[in-house]
């Protein structure tokens, strides 16, 4: 009699932890990001932005900053082409960076945006960047990146420096290991 | 029906006895506390001097990484459930547990959990070194072979204390003896029954957490990596959702054990029984709303980082008014100070102390001062030694005559508590002040202005290990004789297990006992 | 006075319990600025570390008053409540009174913590109208510094001498806390930190200026600064990073602004003339001197001092393959890192032309290698731009 009252609170808060467990493998990441991206956390921004602003405010200008680092074992050198641009809110800006292979095989980069002060983050928007795509460079080439921006006129006041930093990170094992993950999946059993 | 146990070492193998259980968890976690013991003096013998003299930094980091393991996994955790699996069946008046053979299984996959996890420190590029909150991507990508390894026993010892759980769950919601209702229960069996839904419930996010950096390391994810647009920031959130909880798991029982001593030496019932409870619950709820005070200085929003400061200065509230219902009950009592509630007022003190500090550190803007250094290792080692070990060693105390029918050495108890209690004090102590001077925490080597407390600080817990030698020489003569124990042991104590004989029969309660 | 008192209570306990400590730590002490039995935070040299200094005393004070009263009543009963002196136990209990009381006022007292709280963290987060921004990049295990446009740049490395860490000779009275090169600031300017790292979490800590901030791998985090007086001031990575997270110090060096701005002149010159020296030819002793000196402050952290690495973790120079094999293969490994091993760095945008030069020759030379190469810093450059 009293088994199936205990297998019934034991299914029960068996449920409780194989949810928690999908909790924190399915939700909670999505949910961190969701959350990034509302508040600007860790300079997060956003993907391509398609909408276009009606307004210049020239009365306005805003300092943006340019800076390129290299994540550890990322041998390319990579620089921006200017360090910094003044920029009128609602104008759209072109600017690029330069990246150089100097290895001696192909390989291929992703740059991560962090963008201060984290809350204008919302404010940046890209409307081309090369931060939306991975890099493949080979064996000593030299490329330039462009990057396409408009700062958003309704940028808090306040802000008047934006600092734009891309982080260049060798993607070329994890893309390597991704294409052979799939070639397993496709070859019959 | 009523048999004894079988002979030999089938009895401990197969057993599903609350009371053998409980016994194999308590034994299981004094050794792991004498293995975690063991490193924190190796690590307070190489912070003897300024320089490296004893271990490399390789090695120094592998001993406070497993030192935390073990403390947290195998020595604080465990103890609390052998001492559930001793108590709740007998303070409820249930025959045995709910689901006695998952009982045996999820003690008996500790030992395995441990051994995976000990056997890291003889693998090449050696055991975990990245400190027991494994930041990624320090525990990924720059991670020894062996934290794989490391992955499957935080796996095993999640699963069991899952089982453990459940299993405390399912005793206190249907095994009460007619007449014991929720409100009646004795407060260790409420803070148990809080403790395992925290368990329940956040032990699935720590295997959510090392399953992620499982699949980061081997399978090509990047949950923790922002090559890959993951975020390492993102591991700690996470970790820490599990963590602070898991902070209260080692707590809440603790508060039960002392809400059952002070009132027996005091002579005078609990002050506030009810309002106990409530404050045990609302400490559970606020658990869940303030992991990210132990990350004021990854760069979060001003908001995220006020809201994260209220909710944690909020804790001193149900907190406070459990210190303040102790001390009241003690007031105007009629005192004595046997050895378990000598510990209860130490835990008592000390577990204030440490909630001051907790309080400074809540402070947002102060604790970028404070944050990992030595204040913070202060702090967290005043609430869990005195709070954990404190309270765990005034439980063993106050059960043991229960337990085996015969007294301890009440003079042998005394001189373990002031050993342990002076110790605790000068290794500890002093890490307050070289904390503030400066020094960070989890470095093998430090500048010279901080020498002398850690000299100081390096005296003491080699005092405090040698104390637990007394204890374990005390409880292993109690084992096997002394002076008999009467049925009540103590002046009129509150609860059932009080009602049955010393030793503790192998089965009680076979039939339901009648609760006024 | 309390503080003294807990200085008396240290000094007994050590001197009752060891007194051969105490001799050794004298032969120990040189007997300069350090300030020992340190025992509370320190008040800093700018306005936030002094408001941190004052909200830290605020709260400490606060906590000893509740600890007083609550203490006090608990002593109290166990002085007078006892048994032994035929104390007969009350047996009153619940108040709802009392209790609504004990939750209240609690709660009133974190209310005045919160304010001033709130308003200092206000404060720390205003980083905006900087005069200055730094990058400040963690790396196991040192730091590099950026001054953002001004072309200056360089990496900041344990000074320490490895003999006195292994205690081969006394330790100097900045053990663990000197670096090669300071982080060069002027005072009364508001300078801003962009922080961030180059491999695992860093935290860049100076207790004087009250900046902790954690540095985490492609992402940047902001905070700021105010000196007020020129200075030296010491802190510490904060963060466990790996094997020498503790050998990482932080030296800032806050000069008056006229000060500041002929360093950063002359310290762009000297970069230009380290490119200068790229075209130059160097002999095999030149290399070699120099090599040994960059060898110490960058590889010997993981390699060893004697080039015998760590078995497990970081292979040995002497007689490895790499050292003793084709030239290629070394410039590789060094200016390109290891595509298998995350630890070994590429070296090629952390080191000028001319050290990436002087620190293979020397390995190829040293402990046991005799390989009797060189080579020079046109090579490397050539073999960059291939």
């Amino acid at each position: 009699m009293a088994m199936s009252a205990n297998a019934k609170t034991t299914a029960k808060l068996l449920t409780l932890a194989v949810s928690m467990l999908g909790f924190a493998l399915f939700v909670m990441p999505p949910l961190y990001d969701a959350f990034c991206e509302i508040t600007g956390l860790n300079g997060k921004t956003g993907g391509r932005y398609e909408a276009v602003p009606a307004t210049v405010n020239k009365e306005r200008t805003v300092k943006v900053q340019f800076v390129a680092s290299n994540n550890e074992n990322m041998p390319w050198e990579f620089k921006p082409g200017v360090v910094e641009l003044k920029v009128h809110p609602g104008e759209a800006v072109d600017t690029v960076f330069h990246a150089h292979n100097p290895t001696d095989r192909d390989m291929v980069g992703q740059a991560i945006p962090s963008l201060v002060p984290f809350k204008a983050a919302n404010y940046f928007h890209k409307t081309e960047c090369f931060c939306f795509n991975q890099q493949t460079l080979a064996a000593g080439e030299t490329a330039e990146l462009g990057l396409r921006f408009i700062v958003d006129p309704d940028l808090p006041a306040g802000v008047n420096t934006i600092t734009l930093s891309y982080t260049l990170f060798d993607v070329t094992d994890r893309i390597a290991q991704q294409t052979q993950n799939k070639k397993a999946d496709a070859s019959p059993i | 029906m009523a048999h004894g146990p079988k002979p030999g070492f089938t009895r401990w193998l197969y057993t599903t006895n609350h009371k053998d259980i409980g016994s194999m968890y308590l034994w299981f976690s004094f050794a792991m506390f004498l293995l975690g013991g063991c490193m924190a003096l190796v690590i307070r013998a190489e912070l003897f001097q300024p320089g490296l003299q004893i271990v490399q930094p390789e090695f120094f980091n592998q001993m406070t990484t497993m030192h935390g393991l073990i403390m947290v996994f195998g020595a604080v955790m465990p103890a609390f459930v052998g001492l559930a699996n001793w108590m709740v069946p007998m303070m409820i008046g249930a025959p045995d547990m709910a689901l006695p053979r998952m009982n045996n299984w999820s003690f008996w996959i500790l030992p395995f959990a441990f051994a995976m996890l000990a056997s890291t420190l003889f693998m090449e590029g050696g055991a975990p070194n990245f400190g027991w909150t494994f930041y990624a991507p320090l525990s990924t990508e720059y991670a020894p072979p062996s934290v794989t390894f490391f992955i499957f026993s935080i796996h095993i010892m999640g699963a069991s204390s899952i089982m453990g759980a459940i299993n405390i769950v399912a005793t206190i919601l249907n095994m009460r003896a007619p007449g014991m209702t929720l409100m009646k229960m004795p407060l260790f069996v409420w803070t148990w029954l809080i403790t395992a839904y925290l368990l329940i419930a956040v032990m699935p996010v720590l295997a959510g957490v090392v399953t992620m950096m499982l699949m980061d390391i081997h399978f090509g994810t990047s949950f923790f990596s922002a090559a890959g647009g993951g975020d390492p920031v993102l591991f700690q959130h996470v970790f820490w959702f599990f963590g602070h909880p898991e902070v209260y798991i080692m707590i809440l029982p603790a508060f039960g054990i002392v809400s059952a001593i002070i009132p027996t030496f005091a002579r005078k019932p609990l002050f506030g029984y009810s309002s106990m409870v409530y404050a045990t619950a609302s400490i559970a709820f606020l658990s869940f709303i303030v992991w990210a005070h132990h990350m004021f200085t990854v760069g979060m929003p001003i908001a995220g980082e006020l809201f994260f400061m209220y909710a944690t200065m909020l804790i001193a509230v149900p907190t406070g008014v459990k210190v303040f219902n102790w001390v009241t009950t003690m007031f105007r009592g009629s005192m004595t100070f046997e050895t378990p509630m000598l510990f209860s007022i130490a835990f008592v003190i000390l577990f204030t102390l440490g909630g001051f500090s907790g309080l400074m550190l809540a402070i947002a803007p102060a604790d970028f001062q404070y944050h990992d250094t030595y204040f913070v290792v202060a702090h967290f080692h005043y609430v869990l030694v005195p709070g954990a070990i404190f309270s765990i060693t005034a439980g063993v105390y106050y059960w043991l005559p229960k337990w085996t029918g015969h007294m301890y050495n009440e003079t042998m108890g005394k001189v373990h508590f002031w050993l342990a209690f002076i110790g605790l004090n000068i290794t500890f102590f002093p890490m307050h002040f070289v904390g503030l001077a400066g020094m960070p925490r989890r470095i093998p080597d430090y500048a010279l202005q901080f020498a002398d407390f850690n000299q100081i600080a390096s005296v003491g817990a080699f005092l405090f290990g040698a104390a637990q030698l007394v204890f374990l020489f005390n409880v292993i003569r109690t084992v096997r004789g002394g002076s008999k124990a009467t049925d009540e042991v103590w002046e009129n104590p509150q609860g059932l297990e009080w009602t049955v004989p010393s030793p503790a029969p192998y089965h009680t309660f076979s039939t339901p006992p009648v609760v006024r | 006075m309390l503080m003294g008192f807990k200085r008396l209570f240290a000094f007994l306990t050590l001197s009752a319990i060891a007194p051969g400590i105490l001799a050794q730590e004298t032969a120990q002490e040189t007997g300069e600025s350090v300030e020992r039995w340190g025992v509370n935070m320190t008040q800093g040299v700018t306005e936030v570390s002094r408001t941190t200094y004052d909200l830290h005393m605020l709260i400490f004070w606060i906590c000893v008053a509740i600890g007083i009263v609550v203490f006090g009543v608990m002593f109290y009963s166990m002085w007078r409540h006892r048994k032994s002196k035929g104390y007969q136990a009350a047996q009153f209990h619940e108040s709802t009174l009392v209790e609504l009381a004990w939750t209240i006022v609690p709660t009133l007292i974190l209310i005045g913590m919160a304010i001033p709280a709130t308003k200092t963290l206000y404060d720390i987060y205003d980083t905006k109208e900087a005069d200055l921004d730094i990058m400040i990049t963690g790396y196991q295990w040192k730091w590099k510094y950026d001054y953002l446009g001004a072309d200056v740049s360089f990496f900041s490395n344990l000074a320490t001498p490895h003999a006195q860490i292994s205690n081969q000779q006394p330790k100097s009275d900045h053990y663990l806390l000197e670096v090669d090169e300071p982080l060069v600031v002027p005072v009364n300017k508001k300078i801003r930190f962009l922080i961030t790292a180059n491999d695992v979490i860093h935290a860049w800590w100076v207790p004087d200026l009250a900046v902790k901030k954690d540095a985490i791998p492609g992402f940047v985090n902001e905070s700021w600064t105010r000196i007020d007086e020129p200075g030296l001031y010491r802190g510490q990575c904060a963060e466990l990073c790996g094997k020498d997270h503790g050998f990482m110090p932080i030296v800032v060096k806050a000069v008056p602004e006229d000060e500041y701005h002929s360093w950063l002149n002359d310290r762009a010159a000297a970069a230009a003339r380290v490119k200068e020296l790229t075209n130059k030819t160097f002999t095999f002793d030149e290399l070699y001197e120099r090599g040994k000196k960059v060898y110490a402050s960058t590889c010997a952290a993981c390699h060893q001092p004697n080039g015998q690495g760590v078995p497990g973790a970081f292979p040995a120079i002497a007689g490895s393959k790499v050292a003793t094999g084709g030239m290629d293969g070394h410039l590789s490994m060094v200016v390109n890192g290891s595509a298998k091993n995350p630890a070994m760095q590429a070296f090629g945008a952390q080191l000028s032309e001319v050290d990436l030069a002087a620190v293979i020759t020397y390995q190829r030379n040293a402990f046991g290698n005799n390989m009797g190469d060189t080579v020079q810093p046109i090579d490397i450059l050539n073999f960059k731009n291939k």
